[in-house]
């Protein structure tokens, strides 16, 4: 969808402000969250297409407003509601019964050795590409089809209508906007398309600077390079 | 934004979907034993093993899981070399996916509305306003991670470092180098 997420170009921002000997977490909470979701996401099916597409349906200026783990926080809820996982209020009847963050209280089952080893196995979205033969190969010359969907996609704005050259063929992937709307995993072609800055950004970028952009086989249509 | 994110782990601890230990040990790896460190082992090794650059460039999961490197947020790395004439820059535009298993999770300013609007439009000027320059006669190559690929830089090897262990490389390495928004 044409939401606030897909920012790559937009101005009016102003400057990068980095925080110096910036905390891995900047609250308490916020490493609850994390935890909460790379532990539930596996339980309950909220892969990370879901969590994207989510996330993206927060509305704009509340979007502005959150945090990075306040998103994904928000962004699960909303999966767990609309699966019926949650009832709609619950969060907020629960808080009214407490006084005070507690947390449940939770032993030492598990060790850091054990999460660690299910950690480090990830979670590939790559598929088996032997019955997927690729449309386009290096050096072909490709352009993002300009489509705007309502629903999730991982084609930035930036790129729609705009041509560029393949760089590489990384194999087949789950793709994205059909997984995300649980329509399946659909594997295609994910391909980084080297796209020249003034192709995107007009006469005043620089001649020689390129931006690459991973892009989905059903996002490109083929460009005839003249004879 | 505390109660909300308690009262949410207490339905969900209820529902048998997480639990309180799992999810403290899953922080505690992320804060003690996942990091840039991992990232500054893989530059030191390319730096002086010019095999395993070889095969860092062309298959960069694979490479990284020989050192023992590997998880989520990195079952598909791509390793970019930087060169004398190319500089090459990681971003992503439309959330903020990040290399965790060679980085550890992304600092606020990655995470950000500037640098994410930014860095795909003028790379040049932001990476000046951080401190980095790259002159005009190189190429900016910028890396936008909108799949399931996850991107680090490997940057050029300091001068006068010939004598250097693996170890001693590792720390010339920083977390913005490997991002691309700071020269080693």
């Amino acid at each position: 969808m044409d939401g606030i997420h897909d920012m790559g170009g937009m101005m009016g921002f102003g400057a990068v402000t980095r925080e110096a000997d910036e905390p891995l977490f900047h609250d308490d909470w916020e490493r609850v969250a994390f935890g909460i979701l790379l532990q539930a996401s596996g339980h309950v099916g909220f892969s990370d297409d879901h969590l994207r597409a989510h996330i993206e349906r927060i509305p704009p200026l509340a979007y502005l407003q959150a945090s990075y783990y306040e998103r994904w926080t928000r962004a699960l809820e909303s999966f767990l509601e609309e699966r019926g996982l949650l009832t709609p209020g619950a969060i907020e009847a629960r808080v009214e019964k407490m006084v005070a963050p507690a947390r449940p209280d939770g032993g030492r089952a598990t060790t850091l050795d054990d999460i660690e080893e299910a950690v480090a196995r990830g979670a590939s979205t790559r598929r088996d590409d032997a019955g997927t033969a690729p449309r386009f190969r290096p050096g072909d010359r490709v352009r993002v089809l300009n489509e705007h969907p309502c629903y999730h996609t991982r084609a930035p704005r930036y790129t729609r209508g705009r041509t560029g050259e393949i760089v590489s063929d990384h194999g087949v992937f789950v793709y994205p906007d059909t997984n995300a709307r649980d329509l399946g995993e659909c594997p295609e072609h994910c391909y980084t398309v080297a796209f020249r800055a003034r192709e995107l950004w007009g006469v005043e970028a620089p001649v020689s600077d390129i931006v690459n952009v991973d892009l989905y086989d059903s996002y490109l249509e083929a460009v005839e390079t003249p004879a | 934004m505390a109660l909300r994110v308690a009262a949410l782990e207490q339905l969900l601890t209820d529902k048998g979907y997480c639990d309180p230990d799992t999810i403290d040990r899953l922080v505690e790896l992320y804060e003690t034993r996942v990091g840039p460190h991992h990232g500054t082992r893989v530059v030191a090794e390319a730096w002086s093993d010019a095999a395993f650059r070889e095969r860092l460039l062309t298959n960069a999961s694979r490479a990284m899981a020989g050192l023992g490197i590997s998880g989520m947020q990195g079952e598909n790395m791509v390793v970019v070399e930087n060169t004398p004439d190319v500089h090459n820059v990681v971003v992503c535009t439309l959330c903020s996916c990040y290399p965790w298993p060679v980085l550890g999770l992304p600092p606020r300013w990655y995470k950000s509305e500037p640098y994410r609007a930014r860095v795909v439009r003028e790379p040049r000027i932001v990476l000046a306003e951080m401190g980095c320059d790259v002159t005009d006669d190189v190429e900016i190559r910028v890396w936008d991670s909108s799949a399931d690929l996850r991107y680090m830089v490997l940057p050029r090897r300091p001068a006068d470092s010939d004598e250097m262990s693996r170890e001693e490389l590792a720390g010339l390495v920083t977390r913005d180098g490997m991002i691309g928004v700071a020269l080693v």
